[in-house]
């Protein structure tokens, strides 16, 4: 509906604010005259009319005012103007916060504290970041649109980067007192499906979203009944989603048949690895390994290297493990970055190096922000004594 | 339809050190985005190097002040720049992007757009 209604304003702003008067309309209106046959088409039309009036009353001052995208004629189905919307919130021209701050408020609807509340940050912050956005947009002429298929494969990038962000937010929150926030993660699969559904030919779009399913598929399954953490080693296999692994392996061959790997369907294919092995120690270790050597090829990145490294632990035995993430411990990308401590950590104490394990367990606490996880590595320095 | 300013900055001692050859190729490369761009192209200049720059600023006494060098000491400099009348931000970067400086390693440009004040 407000995709719909930028159509007709190019105005952000306008079009927020039109889409919010029609649900007012409609409160008013439905109780007295029943509710409509289709009520979104109502809402939508109600919406793009008050649209239209605002933009004719105002149309001398605003032929000053920056628009927000071309003058071409639309009559696309809705879900185009979704498309449009998204590629317009990922624009590479905008900066990367400022990205997932306008999908997660324009096309998930998430308001601006709600949205301040997911990246930490205060709300009048990100009501600043918002509005910057929606600025430049205007007044450089960010275009409302699909790019075409010669620079789509760039600016999907960009789009797919904020999908998965969204999504790996809310899998794992940085802090607070759960360890998934529902909403970021049910956001983040909700622009995944609607991207595929758009754009079924792209693997990469494919790899996405087997990724976030296969991950996702475990949800009921990591913390106990009381909320406290358990490792893929501990968890009840039984209670996986098996509809959204069957989904998400079917959407990862799709994607791997579609071209040379994408480094979402590499992700995937190693989710799915995990997701089929009967038991934590039948999980194919080999495989795993040769898929982050993959992975690190396609996304060189210090956390690929922290978990091929952690992969070869489990390959391999502790000290092999200890060893392959000893070359990280200088990288200045993972110095604050809790998960690398913890991995040795857990190395150290099934070596049976206790003070050594305890100091790496005392560091991974201190960088956690996460109480469910905390509660965990407080667990095991307490067993350690 | 709306203006934008391109700005091509890059590295000075980069610049001046480039051989003949290397700056026929660069020219080349500029008539090539001039006739790519076309009637989009509304202005445009190569500007000499920043140590003929001159600043001119409040001083003291409310005199103005006047310097040598350009107005921010940076490494990277303004070197010309182009003014294009494009429909949207997507046009300019597609052109932009052909740009012989952009391919370097030692420059860049810089989209800003300009305010329509008719």
């Amino acid at each position: 509906m407000l995709a719909a209604t930028v159509r007709v304003t190019r105005d952000l702003d306008l079009a927020e604010e039109c889409t919010q008067e029609a649900y007012a309309e409609a409160l008013r209106n439905w109780p007295v005259h029943g509710i409509p046959a289709r009520p979104g088409a109502w809402l939508t039309t109600v919406a793009r009319n008050r649209a239209t009036d605002v933009l004719r009353r105002e149309s001398a001052l605003r032929r000053v005012l920056p628009l927000l995208v071309l003058d071409e004629p639309v009559a696309g189905p809705a879900h185009d103007d979704r498309l449009r919307l998204i590629f317009t919130c990922c624009h590479p021209a905008l900066s990367p916060d400022a990205r997932v701050a306008l999908t997660l408020r324009l096309l998930c609807g998430l308001s601006t504290a709600e949205v301040a509340r997911a990246f930490l940050v205060p709300e009048t912050t990100m009501a600043a970041r918002i509005t910057r956005a929606k600025k430049k947009i205007a007044a450089a002429r960010i275009p409302y649109r699909v790019p075409g298929p010669g620079e789509l494969g760039e600016r999907l990038g960009a789009v797919l980067a904020v999908v998965h962000l969204v999504f790996t937010t809310g899998h794992s929150a940085p802090t607070g007192a759960a360890l998934r926030r529902h909403d970021l993660v049910e956001a983040g699969l909700d622009l995944a499906r609607m991207l595929h559904r758009l754009l079924p030919a792209e693997p990469e779009v494919a790899g996405l979203l087997a990724l976030l399913l296969l991950t996702d598929a475990r949800r009921d399954t990591r913390t106990t009944a009381d909320g406290r953490l358990l490792l893929l080693a501990d968890q009840d296999r039984s209670r996986w989603d098996r509809g959204q692994i069957a989904e998400g392996t079917a959407l990862l061959t799709e994607s791997l048949s579609g071209g040379p790997p994408t480094r979402y369907a590499v992700q995937a294919a190693i989710a799915a690895v995990y997701t089929e092995a009967p038991t934590w120690d039948d999980t194919d270790w080999t495989e795993i390994t040769g898929l982050y050597e993959v992975l690190l090829r396609l996304w060189p990145s210090p956390v690929v290297a922290l978990n091929r490294a952690v992969a070869i632990g489990l390959r391999d035995g502790p000290q092999a493990g200890l060893d392959a993430l000893a070359p990280l411990l200088d990288e200045p990308a993972l110095a604050t970055y809790g998960y690398l401590s913890a991995a040795r950590a857990d190395f150290l104490r099934r070596l049976g190096r206790r003070a050594e394990a305890v100091t790496a367990y005392t560091e991974a606490l201190a960088l956690t922000g996460n109480e469910v996880e905390r509660a965990f590595l407080a667990g095991r320095l307490a067993e350690l004594g | 339809m709306a203006k934008y300013l391109i700005l091509i900055y890059g590295d000075e001692k980069e610049w001046a050190a480039a051989t003949p050859e290397e700056r026929k190729q660069k020219e080349a490369a500029h008539l090539a985005f001039m006739a790519a761009a076309g009637s989009r192209v509304v202005g445009g200049e190569e500007l000499m190097p920043p140590d003929t720059a001159t600043t001119v600023r409040r001083g003291d006494a409310d005199r103005p002040a006047v310097t040598d060098g350009p107005f921010l000491e940076t490494k990277e400099v303004l070197g010309g720049f182009y003014v294009l009348e494009a429909a949207d931000l997507d046009e300019v970067i597609a052109l932009a992007a052909t740009l012989p400086e952009v391919a370097a390693a030692h420059s860049g440009v810089e989209i800003r757009p300009l305010v329509d004040h008719s």
